[in-house]
């Protein structure tokens, strides 16, 4: 079984979810920080370091004693990582997709690929936790692929939840592909409302079921409330707006183990989630 | 003219209210969403829309079924995983793309022998030039899934750039995404200043980090601010003195105030309220300078 946790909008507190949904559990799971411009979840796990891997992806290079200036590749790359005025071509690595496609068209076969570093993969555990977690590089745009990378590591036979980046955009899609059940976090406020919408939207498009989890409830109104009944959404769980929960986490503590009496609303969750599952 | 962006790494440190407060404090500025994923500054700004523009980026690789010969080279050369392979079609397997993984690189459509795979322009989404109560406003909706949110981001920024410099407006006001990849490199690059607005939690610290890295890699000037400092005043020194060594300006603070999230409900910019955090705002906005 694999749940993601995700959100329109940013800082709703899909991080919040995923690692107190994972202390949570009594069984061994695997939590995927699939978040990685911006990986918090192994702030709130004292995790032990295991392993480390650097990913990369294929980006061309031109033995320039084969290149005949043609242009080819220049005129076949989408992304304009390749630029050729008659001459040997000029490659931007940082926008190169790693498609592969440049070194099919070439005529002179000079094109081959070398590796470019996007960042790492970085695995470790904490008690029944299994974290493994993407790391881009400050610098490199495309995240997509660390986000592949990182899900390859995925083990079957164990439960997962993955940690989301926010949005509705690529990284997200390629977090959320190929999961049981999408859990969107959000708050009951102008802004949670229309981002919730977004990613409703989104779930739509890629047909995963999903249900909400509506967090600092009480902060402002039943907007969100109203929204997922009349679309008949169920909504998962509310955390209520309480500024202990702020300060824990502000301090790296997981709500379950900060304030005990929350453990009922995520042990709620986790059945909740797994009826879902089950439907 | 000069162009401020803000952005936070973390998500939901309060960029979109500290930006309406700004657009509402400064003299004439043209004011740009770049966050196009999940654009929320229209929420308060309430924007009259002048002008759609549909925004098409890419292509997007789409198998014509009566072509295909099932060869599956398709399949062996897609290296973002958009090729399915579908159920047994009559003793054939059936190949197909799912728009949400292709990535548009072209490869699929090259390879195929029969010329099975045709390969059109993607709409990604479209962008708007409207009026608001602050001056003009450049903003974008990304579609559902789709790719190119960088080009958006450049183009509604390069728009709002035109549109400042044929108004003789003298600073244009970024609302910038969350994270550090493609959008964000997109909104900050070649910035007058960046405003980083972090908050004193583990995360904000940590991401502030990874957001004051960028900022150094592209020779941006930065500035920050710590909102609901006095949720941990202890962090909200530590951050600040770790930004300070990293080279970043530090603007100020504000005070843990909900007023922040009812003035959202009310469609309203922070400081056109009476909330106790105005005088936070109108004290940052005054030290960044640009009147």
């Amino acid at each position: 079984m694999i749940i993601a946790v995700a959100s329109g909008k940013g800082g709703t507190g899909k991080t919040t979810v995923s690692v107190n949904l994972a202390r949570m559990l009594e069984s061994n799971v695997q939590l995927l920080d699939c978040d990685v411009e911006e990986p918090n979840a192994h702030l709130f796990l004292q995790a032990e370091p295991k392993e480390q891997a650097v990913v990369t992806i294929p980006v061309p290079q031109v033995d320039e004693s084969l290149c005949d200036g043609c242009g080819e590749c220049a005129n076949f790359c989408e992304y304009n990582a390749i630029v050729c005025f008659g001459t040997t071509p000029l490659i931007f690595p940082e926008m190169c997709h790693g498609c592969g496609g440049c070194a099919i068209v070439c005529p002179k076969k000079a094109i081959s690929e070398i590796d470019k570093r996007i960042g790492m993969v970085e695995t470790a555990l904490a008690q029944n936790i299994t974290l493994i977690q993407g790391r881009l590089d400050v610098g490199v745009a495309m995240a997509p692929p660390l986000i592949r990378a990182v899900k390859t590591r995925l083990r079957e036979g164990m439960p997962a939840i993955l940690d989301a980046p926010p949005g509705t955009s690529c990284p997200v899609i390629a977090t959320l592909r190929d999961t049981d059940f999408v859990v969107l976090v959000t708050e009951p406020t102008p802004f949670g409302l229309h981002d919730l919408k977004l990613a409703v939207d989104m779930m739509q498009e890629i047909g995963i079921p999903f249900g909400v989890v509506v967090n600092r409830f009480g902060v402002g109104d039943d907007r969100v409330h109203v929204f997922c009944s009349e679309f008949n959404i169920p909504l998962l769980l509310e955390i209520p707006d309480d500024r202990r929960i702020a300060e824990a986490y502000s301090r790296g503590e997981l709500i379950v183990d900060a304030l005990p009496e929350y453990r009922r609303l995520f042990q709620s969750l986790i059945d909740k989630t797994m009826q879902r599952q089950n439907v | 003219m000069q162009e401020l962006v803000i952005i936070s790494g973390k998500g939901g440190t309060g960029k979109t209210s500290i930006t309406a407060s700004f657009a509402v404090l400064a003299d004439r500025p043209v004011i740009v969403d770049c966050d196009v994923d999940a654009a929320d500054l229209h929420l308060i700004l309430s924007p009259q829309i002048k002008d759609r523009h549909s925004f098409r980026a890419g292509h997007e690789a789409i198998i014509r079924k009566e072509k295909c010969s099932h060869c599956g080279a398709c399949l062996s050369h897609c290296r973002f995983g958009a090729v399915r392979m579908n159920s047994i079609d009559a003793g054939k397997t059936t190949f197909s793309i799912d728009p949400v993984a292709c990535e548009g690189c072209g490869v699929c459509v090259r390879v195929c022998p029969e010329q099975a795979i045709d390969f059109p322009q993607r709409f990604c989404g479209e962008w708007m030039i409207s009026d608001t109560r602050c001056g003009p406003m450049v903003h974008a909706r990304l579609g559902v899934a789709a790719e190119n949110s960088g080009k958006l981001v450049s183009t509604v920024r390069e728009e709002a750039r035109r549109i400042a410099n044929e108004g003789n407006h003298p600073l244009v006001i970024v609302d910038g995404p969350p994270g550090i990849g493609c959008p964000v490199i997109a909104s900050v690059t070649g910035a007058t200043l960046v405003l980083a607005v972090t908050e004193p939690t583990v995360s904000g610290e940590h991401d502030l980090e990874r957001v004051l890295s960028l900022t150094r890699h592209f020779q941006i000037p930065t500035a920050i601010c710590v909102n609901k400092w006095d949720i941990n005043p202890e962090m909200t020194v530590r951050i600040e003195d770790k930004a300070r060594q990293a080279g970043a300006r530090i603007v100020g603070r504000i005070r843990y105030d909900r007023s922040i999230t009812q003035a959202q409900m009310v469609e309203k910019a922070v400081v056109e309220t009476a909330a106790p955090c105005v005088e936070d705002i109108k004290a940052i906005w005054n030290e960044l300078g640009f009147s």
